[in-house]
């Protein structure tokens, strides 16, 4: 008989080709990238070339003179924003960052290495702008700015969150998240937008909000909150709009007041300031906390986060104070101040009910949701009842926006101690400045792209299973709007079992209201079992 | 089934090395040393989920039990690389690298006749669980879509709530008129 390992069948290659990374080949698969931005919002903005197209078309449709608008950005972006140059010159591919990407992690794709992914730039930067690279072309790591090059861009830098872990790594401190931020604004020059970044840009800019909710429908979902809490709680809250004079303006995503399970923590922030008697309004106008510019350019950045300030200054707040939102607060900490700032017209903001001065916020006026709440039960302000909670074990993910992109990682855990009474955290390399992202943010969530987000999401999923396994955790609390709308479907996936929630949802269940009815369900009309009540 | 099942139980270091290396080399060099160099489950859980579960796969094979038990661990990796970019072949296939795998390590003593037998009823399991492991892949990718759908309903789960609670003050406001 034949000896066995010279049978054919076992002698099958399944070794990969060995490919440089320089070669830009990219294959457009259905479930692997975001339809690009229909005509009609880029030209809502104002915005260059809009025109219908699919990445699936082999003429993407671009201006003739393409490569000279690029190089004209890249320069003009160069001379404007030293750190874009810092970081395109400083990297010595290490590789600390390499591995700690999690669409890389997910993938197994080489070219979501944060340093592979910036070389995909960084090459083009060499070839037309450093001397090395106009002299020994590939052999100093440059390229040839092709349309291949480009096709390559559009894929695997809207296949970035800029969720900024990398930057955690590097010990250059390079923010790889701005060079994909470079790379989207250059590939915006030329009209290679996806829809799920310039639909709710346009939105916000008409409307006030992503969702294009006018204020009248606004008006009605705010009733709608106003019945079902008195349903739940006996309690009929004030819900003031377009208030002018009130002390403070709330700016919260708009998911929260149309989407599930947003919907319950909106309900939760209701409940607060009706129990606190907060002296402040919602706006119509700016009924938006996520900033869908950022992930565009900071240009519409900019004009988006403008809205929040102009009203403020219209209605005449002393501060505003900020919902559960991930980029917005991106927005505010690092680039409001050089946006629009200082925002000179309002005050420093002091809590109404314990006196405590924000004065970390002293420029921008804006306190994030979770240190006011935090400072509220610090301060022995709130009767929470926990054990209405006790349907939940809890585990929190750190939003990246708020955990890298401002620092705030206690005093969500912190109300979250106070308000359930079973909290288990994620592993320490998961979670706080290590947090792995939902893999969804920076436009990346719509439902098209659901294959690269089931993969960027997996590093998340895979420590949440953990703590389900261990300690049967079934909620994973968030802070940010699109954790709450993407995380459920990753979960689905990779953990059925466990459920989202916002924290102030927790916080809305634990809140031991004056005058209250005797609670027998919790904010999502589910009953509380006879220990919780 | 003596001789091979311990021929494999002997061997199992070196056989799940052997697999484990193939499997790696369906993914781009530079990911496939990653996955091997580090062993922390949450930081590199793709390569500690396959070298964990094969483990799993060629324990229950060995023993002949393989339907339920091999159910998880098929589960687990077959969720990974059902999002990955593989095709669906590719995908389901590093099944096969475990004829590979055994064959290599193994070379010597399969040539044998009474093993040879063996082995090829073996190989047989093995393609069983490569069939049981292209339903679990199919059941991955009917759930993306099912995900995809919930979505699309979930965005209008709000909009439906209201929807509703309208139309029955409504229908109450008619009834009170009435």
């Amino acid at each position: 008989m034949e000896d066995v390992s010279k049978q054919k069948a076992l002698k099958i290659d399944y070794t990969l080709p060995i490919k440089s990374w320089m070669e830009p080949t990219v294959e457009f698969r259905k479930g692997t990238y975001g339809y690009p931005g229909a005509s009609k919002h880029v030209n809502y903005l104002g915005l260059p070339f809009p025109r219908e197209w699919q990445p699936t078309d082999k003429d993407w449709k671009l201006p003739e003179n393409w490569k000279e608008i690029i190089l004209r950005g890249m320069k003009d972006r160069l001379g404007r924003y030293r750190s874009f140059r810092l970081f395109l010159d400083i990297c010595v591919r290490c590789g600390a960052c390499a591995d700690k990407c999690h669409f890389f992690i997910g993938s197994g794709d080489p070219k979501n290495m944060p340093v592979l992914r910036a070389e995909l730039l960084r090459s083009i930067y060499r070839r037309y702008f450093t001397l090395s690279g106009k002299v020994f072309g590939k052999l100093a790591g440059a390229r040839e700015l092709t349309e291949e090059v480009l096709k390559e861009w559009f894929y695997y830098f809207y296949q970035c969150t800029e969720c900024r872990r990398c930057s955690v790594f590097c010990p250059y401190g390079i923010d790889t998240c701005e060079i994909t931020m470079m790379a989207r604004e250059l590939l915006n020059l030329i009209g290679l937008n996806i829809n799920w970044i310039v639909e709710p840009a346009s939105k916000s800019y008409r409307t006030g909000n992503h969702l294009g909710i006018p204020p009248h429908a606004f008006k009605s979902t705010v009733d709608f909150a106003i019945d079902e809490i008195k349903e739940i709680t006996g309690i009929q809250v004030e819900v003031p709009i377009n208030r002018k004079g009130a002390e403070i303006l709330f700016i919260t995503p708009s998911a929260d007041y149309f989407a599930s399970p947003h919907w319950y923590t909106f309900l939760g922030y209701l409940l607060l300031f009706h129990e606190i008697g907060l002296d402040y309004t919602w706006s119509t106008y700016a009924s938006e906390g996520g900033n869908f510019g950022l992930f565009h350019s900071a240009d519409l950045a900019k004009r988006l986060n403008a809205k929040i300030y102009s009203e403020a200054k219209r209605l005449g707040v002393k501060w505003i104070l900020g919902g559960e939102c991930g980029h917005m607060w991106r927005v505010i900490h690092q680039y409001m101040d050089t946006f629009n700032g200082p925002a000179d017209f309002l005050e420093e903001p002091i809590s109404p009910v314990t006196g405590t001065h924000f004065d970390h916020v002293k420029s921008t006026k804006m306190v994030h949701i979770c240190e006011f709440t935090a400072d509220l039960i610090k301060n022995n302000k709130l009767k929470l009842d926990p054990n209405r909670n006790d349907k939940w074990k809890v585990t929190y993910h750190d939003s990246c926006n708020i955990s890298r992109g401002m620092g705030l990682l206690e005093e969500p855990r912190y109300i979250l101690r106070n308000v359930c009474t079973e909290f288990y955290e994620m592993p320490e390399n998961t979670i706080k400045e290590r947090t792995f992202c939902c893999g969804s943010g920076a436009g990346l969530g719509s439902d098209e792209n659901m294959e690269i987000r089931l993969r960027g999401g997996f590093p998340r999923a895979n420590a949440v299973k953990y703590v389900k396994e261990q300690y049967g955790v079934n909620l994973l609390t968030c802070i940010c709007a699109i954790d709450r709308a993407t995380l459920p479907p990753l979960l689905e996936y990779w953990v059925p079992g466990v459920e989202v929630a916002g924290v102030h949802e927790l916080v809305g269940n634990a809140l031991v209201l004056k005058g209250e009815k005797e609670r027998t369900t919790n904010l999502r009309g589910e009953p509380l079992t006879p220990s919780e009540n | 089934m003596l001789m091979i099942q311990d021929l494999l139980k002997k061997n199992k270091a070196a056989i799940l090395e052997r697999w484990f290396h193939l499997i790696l080399e369906t993914y781009p060099a530079n990911t496939a040393a990653m996955m091997r160099k580090d062993k922390n489950q949450f930081t590199n859980p793709v390569g500690t989920t396959l070298s964990r579960e094969i483990e799993v796969l060629f324990k229950n094979l060995c023993e002949g039990s393989q339907n339920e038990k091999c159910q998880s661990s098929l589960d687990s990796i077959l969720k990974i690389r059902s999002v990955q970019d593989f095709s669906p072949s590719k995908a389901v296939g590093f099944i096969f690298l475990l004829k590979r795998a055994i064959g290599e390590t193994l070379k010597n003593e399969m040539c044998k006749g009474a093993v040879m037998d063996e082995w090829l009823e073996f190989q047989s399991k093995i393609d069983d669980l490569a069939l049981q492991a292209f339903d679990i892949y199919m059941d991955c990718r009917e759930k993306i879509c099912e995900i995809r759908v919930n979505q699309a309903k979930t965005e209008k789960e709000m909009a439906f709530r209201m929807m509703e609670r309208m139309t029955t003050s409504k229908e109450k406001k008619q009834k009170g008129e009435d």
